[in-house]
C-alpha cells in the first residue's frame, strides 16, 4: 500500500526493483500491475509508460489490459478502498442493496473517491469468494454473508479508527 | 506418422494437412465458410463467430480456429447455423452506425457483403448504440470508432507486423473500444501513418484523411500551376478500382486520367527515384571511402523514417540524409524546373498521388520545405484518385494511354522498382559500381534483393570493395535487423527498410482487397510482377543513365552530394517521444 512517507525516486527504484522481480518470467505484466499498484494506490501513465519499457510490451498493451481488469485504477483511490463484489453469486445474494447502502452513507458512486480521501467505492466482478456472498473488501479485509443492516457498523470501524490516529 | 488427416466436411470426404483449420480444410475442398474478422495470417482469433460450424461438440465451433483431426465430422450448413450466424450478424448490425450510403467502404465493404449474402433484410435488435468522437487530427488516417465491430485486424497488423502497437483494445464488455492508451489521438501515438489498419479493415472504421477537395480546388484555380507526380506503386495497383486483375500496370491509362483531371503536367516520381539513387549510391560510396556512419539506411519510406525516429533515435545517423523521391521531386519541381519553366514558385501547387497515407505526414513535416514552399502542396492515395476519376465521370478502361510530361518524364527501370520491396536496393546496386568505379557491370537483374521473404541479404564487390547489403520490409522485419545494428550484430554497408509488407506496391494507400481475395493470393508478389514487368521492357535500367537526371546535374544540380544538391534534396530527423504524457486524454 502507498505509504505516503518515501518520495517519488524511491517509488521508481521500487518499481524497478518489481519489474526486475518479474521481467523474466511468462505472464509477468499482472502481477507487476499488481505490485505496482500497491505501490502507488493506481497506475498513473507514468507508470504504466515505465512497466511497457521494462518488460518490453507496447504501452497499448499495458493500458488495455489495466482497463480490461477493474481491478486496476488508473485514478487515485481512497486511504479504504471498498470494493463491493456484484459478480452473480453475490448479485442475487444481494449486493446491490449493499453498494446502493455504501453509495449513500458516503455519499459517492463507483469510481469516485470521498473528498476527505478516506473512502473510495468500487464494483467489482467476482472476487473468488462466492461462499462467503455477498461479499465486500476494504483494502485487505474481507466482510462476508453482509446484509445492509451490517454496513453502518463497519464503516464507523474505519471512521474511529482514523480518528484515534489523529 | 500421415502428415494428413481425413475429415468429412458436409459429408465430403476431405484430406488436410495436420495443423490446419477447418476453416482451410473446407475452403481446399470449395466450401464456403462465412467469415468476418478472419483475415489470412495476421488474424486468426475466432472473435466474430460468424464461421461456426457444427463439430459435434456441445457448442458450435469457429472454423477459423478449429484444428482438423482424423475421423472428424463438420457440417458448415444447416438451419441452427444460419440462424446463429445471422443473429450474431444482427447484434454485429445493430452497434454498427449504418450510414452505408455515404460510407467511404460502401461496395467494398466485408460487413455489408456478409449481410447482404446471409440475407439480412430486418436487424431484429435494437440495442444502445455508442457515440465516440472521430479521431481526424491525424494527417494521414482517421479512426471512427462508431462504424469498428471490434474484428481487432487492425490491432493485429499494428502490433504483430508492424510491431508499432499504437491501438489496442480497450476497456472491456460493451465499452470496448479500439483505441490509443489514454485515449490519446493517433497524433500523439508512435503511430507511424503506414495505414495498414486501412487496408485490413472490413469496414469504415479506418481510412485516409481525404485531400480531395483541396485538390479539386487548386485544379480549379486558374492562378495556380498544378502539376502532379505519381508513385511506381500507383500503376501497379489502382487498375483494380476499374476491374483490371490484380497485378495489371496501367501507366498509360493512369497518365491518361490525370490529364483529364486538368493537371497542367503529368510527372513521374520515378524520374526522383533514379534522382535517389544517384545521391544515395554517393552517399554509401562517401561513407565507404571516409569511414562514415554505417550501415546507410534507406530514407524513402515515411512509415519507416517515423518507426526509427520513435524507436531507434540513437541510430537517426545511419539514415540517408537523402529526402524521400516525392519530396527530392517536389523540391526539384519548385526550383529546377519552375525555374526553367518561368514560373513563378508560389504559384506552383505539386500533387503526388502515393501508394501511401504516410505521405501526406510526410509533406507536413516542416523541414521539408527547401525552397521556402512545401516541396509537396497535397497527397493523395492510389484510392483517392480512383475516387476522382470516376467523381469526373472518366471512363477509365477507354482511355488511349498516354506517356509522362517532358521535362520531366522518362525515368529508368531502376525507378520504378523503387515500389516493391528490394526494388530500391537493386536500384542502388545497378549504379553502385559505376558510382565507384565509372563503370557499369554485367548485373543489371539482382533476383536475389526480389521477393517477399522477410529479410534478404546480398553481397557484392566492386572494385575491390565488399558491399554486403540487407532488404526488409514490414516494419517488424526491421525491428530485427536495426535490434542487430544498435547490437553491433550487423555487419551490412547497406540496408533497404520500407514500412509495408512487400514495400509500397501494398502500402496503406493501395486498393483496399477483402480477406477472401487476400486468402487465395499474395498481394505483394502479383502487383510487384507489375513493376518488374514493365522494368523488364524499358531499354534504361540503370539510374544514372537517365538523360533527365544527368541534365538535372548538368544545368542546376552540378554533382551528386554537392553544395545545391545538398540543400534541395537532403533532409534531417528528429528523435521523437513516445505518448508524451501531456497529451493524454481523460
Amino acid at each position: 500500500m502507498s505509504c505516503g512517507c518515501c518520495s517519488t525516486d524511491n517509488k521508481v527504484q521500487e518499481l524497478d526493483k518489481i519489474i526486475a522481480k518479474y521481467k523474466d518470467t511468462r505472464g509477468a505484466l499482472i502481477p507487476v500491475l499488481h505490485d505496482a499498484q500497491e505501490l502507488y494506490g493506481y497506475l498513473p501513465m507514468s507508470v504504466q509508460k515505465r512497466i511497457a519499457e521494462g518488460l518490453g510490451v507496447s504501452l497499448a498493451e499495458v493500458y488495455g489490459v489495466v482497463t480490461f481488469y477493474t481491478q486496476f485504477y488508473l485514478n487515485p483511490k481512497g486511504k479504504y478502498k471498498i470494493s463491493v463484489c456484484l459478480g452473480t453469486a453475490c448479485y442475487v445474494k444481494g449486493a446491490g442493496e449493499i453498494y446502493d447502502k455504501i453509495s449513500e452513507i458516503l455519499n459517492i458512486k463507483s469510481g469516485e473517491c470521498t473528498s476527505d480521501g478516506l473512502f473510495s467505492l468500487d464494483a467489482c466482478r467476482c472476487i473468488g469468494a462466492c461462499g462467503l456472498a455477498p461479499v465486500i473488501m476494504i483494502n485487505d479485509d474481507v466482510y462476508g454473508r453482509l446484509t445492509a443492516d451490517d454496513i453502518p457498523d463497519i464503516i464507523r470501524k474505519y471512521q474511529e479508527a482514523e480518528a484515534a490516529a489523529v | 506418422m500421415s502428415e494428413f488427416v481425413t475429415l468429412t466436411i458436409d459429408g465430403k470426404e476431405v484430406k488436410a494437412p495436420v495443423g490446419s483449420t477447418v476453416l482451410e480444410a473446407a475452403k481446399s475442398a470449395g466450401i464456403n465458410i462465412p467469415t468476418l474478422c478472419y483475415l489470412k495470417d495476421i488474424n486468426e482469433i475466432g472473435a466474430c463467430r460468424m464461421c461456426i460450424v457444427d463439430v459435434g461438440a456441445r457448442s458450435f465451433q469457429a472454423a477459423c480456429m478449429y484444428p482438423v483431426s482424423e475421423g472428424l465430422k463438420v457440417i458448415t450448413n444447416s438451419p441452427k447455423i444460419r440462424e446463429t450466424r445471422k443473429v450474431t450478424l444482427e447484434l454485429i448490425l445493430s452497434a454498427h452506425e449504418r450510414t452505408c450510403l455515404s460510407c467511404v467502404r460502401s461496395l467494398n465493404c466485408e460487413l455489408q457483403k456478409l449481410a447482404q449474402e446471409l440475407n439480412v433484410q430486418d436487424i431484429r435488435y435494437e440495442g444502445e448504440t455508442q457515440h465516440y468522437p472521430i479521431d481526424d487530427l491525424s494527417h494521414s488516417i482517421v479512426r471512427d470508432p462508431n462504424k469498428c465491430i471490434l474484428c481487432r485486424r487492425c490491432v493485429s497488423v499494428c502490433k504483430e507486423v508492424q510491431t508499432v502497437s499504437a491501438i489496442e483494445t480497450i476497456d472491456r464488455g460493451y465499452k470496448t473500444i479500439v483505441a490509443s492508451p489514454f485515449n490519446m489521438p493517433l497524433k500523439d501515438t508512435p503511430c507511424v501513418n503506414c495505414g495498414q489498419c486501412i487496408v485490413v479493415c472490413p469496414v469504415g472504421a479506418l481510412r485516409e484523411k481525404s485531400s480531395i477537395e483541396k485538390v479539386w480546388d487548386a485544379l480549379s484555380n486558374e492562378d495556380l500551376h498544378v502539376v502532379v507526380q505519381t508513385a511506381p506503386a500507383v500503376r501497379a495497383a489502382i487498375g483494380e478500382e476499374f476491374g483490371y486483375p490484380i497485378g495489371t500496370p496501367v501507366t498509360g491509362k493512369m497518365v491518361a486520367s490525370l490529364k483529364k483531371l486538368g493537371f497542367a503536367k503529368v510527372f513521374d516520381t520515378d524520374t526522383a527515384a533514379d534522382l535517389t539513387i544517384m545521391e544515395e549510391g554517393t552517399e554509401l560510396v562517401n561513407r565507404i571511402k571516409n569511414n562514415g556512419t554505417l550501415p546507410l539506411i534507406t530514407s524513402c519510406s515515411p512509415g519507416w523514417i517515423k518507426f526509427c525516429e520513435h524507436f531507434y533515435p540513437d541510430l537517426l545517423d545511419n539514415l540517408s540524409t537523402c529526402k524521400s523521391p516525392q519530396n527530392m521531386f517536389g523540391s526539384v519541381l519548385k526550383s529546377y524546373y519552375a525555374d526553367k519553366m518561368g514560373i513563378d514558385r508560389e504559384k506552383m501547387f505539386v500533387v503526388s498521388v502515393m501508394p501511401c497515407t504516410a505521405k501526406k505526414y510526410e509533406a507536413e513535416r516542416p523541414e521539408l520545405a527547401s525552397t521556402g514552399f512545401p516541396d509537396v502542396d497535397e497527397v493523395i492515395t492510389t484510392r483517392e484518385l480512383a475516387q476522382m476519376i470516376k467523381e469526373a465521370g472518366i471512363d477509365f478502361r477507354r482511355l488511349e494511354d498516354e506517356e509522362f510530361d517532358d521535362p520531366m518524364g522518362e525515368a529508368t527501370g531502376a525507378g520504378v522498382i523503387f515500389g516493391a520491396t528490394g526494388g530500391v536496393m537493386e536500384a542502388a546496386l545497378r549504379s553502385v559500381p559505376y558510382l565507384l568505379t565509372g563503370k557499369d557491370d554485367d548485373n543489371v537483374d539482382i533476383n536475389v534483393v526480389r521477393g517477399v521473404e522477410d529479410i534478404k541479404e546480398a553481397e557484392v564487390e566492386v572494385a575491390g570493395v565488399k558491399i554486403k547489403a540487407a532488404v526488409a520490409h514490414g516494419l517488424g522485419n526491421a525491428r530485427k535487423i536495426m535490434d542487430k545494428v544498435r547490437a553491433g550484430e550487423a555487419d551490412y554497408q547497406f540496408i533497404e527498410i520500407m514500412a509495408c509488407p512487400g514495400g509500397c506496391v501494398c502500402g496503406g494507400g493501395q486498393p483496399i482487397q477483402p480477406a477472401s481475395v487476400r486468402s487465395d493470393m499474395d498481394l505483394r508478389v502479383e502487383r510487384a510482377k507489375a513493376l518488374y514487368q514493365e522494368d523488364q521492357n524499358l531499354t534504361l535500367r540503370r539510374s544514372h543513365q537517365n538523360p533527365k537526371v544527368l541534365k538535372m546535374y548538368e544545368e542546376y544540380f552540378e554533382t551528386p552530394g554537392g553544395e545545391k544538391a545538398h540543400k534541395l534534396l537532403h533532409t534531417h530527423y528528429v528523435a521523437r517521444e513516445n505518448y508524451p504524457e501531456d497529451k493524454a486524454q481523460k
